[in-house]
């Protein structure tokens, strides 16, 4: 099961754990799992196209999956995901 | 040879000592394309972004630091610290280069290439948080290094020091008054520390009592609305006063962003996504008053240039030599 990191705003909806685990051997398969333990958060980090939303980052292992092969980014068990806002917030 | 300037002319040529004196001042602009949505609204943007830093932020920063040496609070040997993912850490830098005071800033690990690369360029020192835990996190960390070295720093906080909306006050408000020949109707402007909003709403409300102000906040926790503030599930800023406005507008990360890529492409603006939402939030503020057949003078503001967000480009892949 990969790590995931959880950014401070969605972590409501993890019962407020910085960390979670899920399966899937790809990312877009890792937010599927997500979404099954953690009823909404899909919904947060993808557009309704099924596609990440453009001001929200998803690390594989400190690398963007923008360059990588996006939601088809092939994720191992040992890997830590981090899902990052785009942006610092406040001012 | 005498030189007769008009008023206006003279008004743009405008001739300082030192750049410290050009803060503030800065035109309105009409957005005739939009206003193509309001017939019989007029829209107008307050150019914050021509502020000598680039943003609004120079406003509050310049207040808070003349405040602070007139108290006696920074003097010599001191250091300006303070939390903050950019412009108010461009406004610091550039105040402190100007008037010879260290600067030390710290911010979330996620700001922009851009910003990192600006705020070294004045000479300031960055220390990072942990970008997972937002603003809030540098918040607390500035915190940390102002208790863990007593004497050394000054610590403007803009969230807490009534200097941020008292420089909007005395400036931003009168100016918005000035400009609009005392016509302006609506206020409307996103919120961070919500020291623009707060200190502008009061000044025009003591002008004319129902002149409305509206704040703009991102509709979500997790938005790309850089320097809003999400205030249900942030710190909320001691300064900021909600029962003195007309209301706040929840503002989708999209419908921002696509006012600002409208504002570039159809008014020339390249303005940064905090003033999409501000406009954003005057259109649907002025589209209520078509909807109403009411007049109205929509006045928005644009805290920065888009430039600032601009990420580094990918580095190339060498080319092998054949």
């Amino acid at each position: 099961m990969a790590t995931i990191r959880i950014p401070t705003p969605l972590r409501k909806l993890t019962q407020g754990k910085e960390e979670v685990t899920a399966t899937g051997g790809t990312i877009g398969a890792l937010i599927a799992n997500l979404e099954a333990q953690f009823p909404g958060i899909k919904e947060r980090i993808c557009d309704e196209s099924g596609q990440v939303r453009r001001f929200v980052n998803i690390f594989a292992n400190d690398e963007d999956i923008r360059f990588l092969k996006n939601l088809d980014t092939p994720v191992k068990d040992t890997d830590e995901v981090s899902i990052v806002p785009a942006i610092a917030g406040g001012s | 040879m005498t030189l007769a300037l008009d008023p206006v002319r003279r008004a743009r040529l405008r001739v300082a000592e030192r750049i410290t004196d050009l803060i503030g001042d800065t035109p309105i602009v009409r957005l005739p394309a939009f206003e193509r949505e309001t017939p019989g609204v007029e829209l107008w943007a307050k150019c914050e972004f021509l502020n000598p830093g680039g943003s609004v932020k120079d406003r509050a920063a310049s207040q808070m630091i003349r405040d602070a040496i007139r108290t006696g609070l920074l003097g010599p040997g001191k250091t300006i610290i303070d939390s903050t993912s950019g412009n108010t850490g461009v406004a610091y830098a550039l105040i402190g280069g100007a008037l010879g005071y260290p600067v030390t800033l710290v911010m979330p690990g996620n700001v922009s290439w851009a910003r990192r690369k600006i705020t070294e360029a004045f000479g300031t020192k960055l220390v990072f948080s942990d970008p997972m835990e937002g603003s809030d996190g540098a918040i607390r960390l500035c915190r940390q290094m102002v208790e863990d070295n007593p004497g050394a720093y000054f610590y403007p906080d803009q969230y807490s020091n009534l200097g941020n909306p008292l420089a909007h006050y005395n400036t931003t408000g009168r100016e918005i008054w000035e400009q609009t020949e005392g016509r302006v109707t609506h206020f409307v402007t996103g919120i961070g520390t919500t020291g623009t909003v707060m200190g502008t709403g009061r000044r025009l409300k003591e002008y004319r009592r129902d002149i409305e102000v509206w704040a703009v906040e991102p509709a979500d926790a997790l938005h790309g609305l850089e320097g809003l503030k999400h205030m249900e599930s942030s710190m909320v800023p001691p300064i900021y006063h909600p029962e003195e406005l007309d209301g706040v507008l929840p503002m989708d990360t999209d419908e921002a962003w696509d006012v600002s890529e409208r504002l570039a492409k159809e008014e020339g603006l390249l303005v940064g996504h905090s003033s999409g939402a501000s406009l954003a939030g005057g259109l649907r503020i002025a589209k209520r008053l078509v909807a109403a057949h009411k007049p109205g003078v929509v006045v928005t503001l644009f805290p920065d240039r888009a430039e600032r967000y601009f990420e580094a480009p990918m580095p190339p892949k060498p080319v092998r030599a054949p």
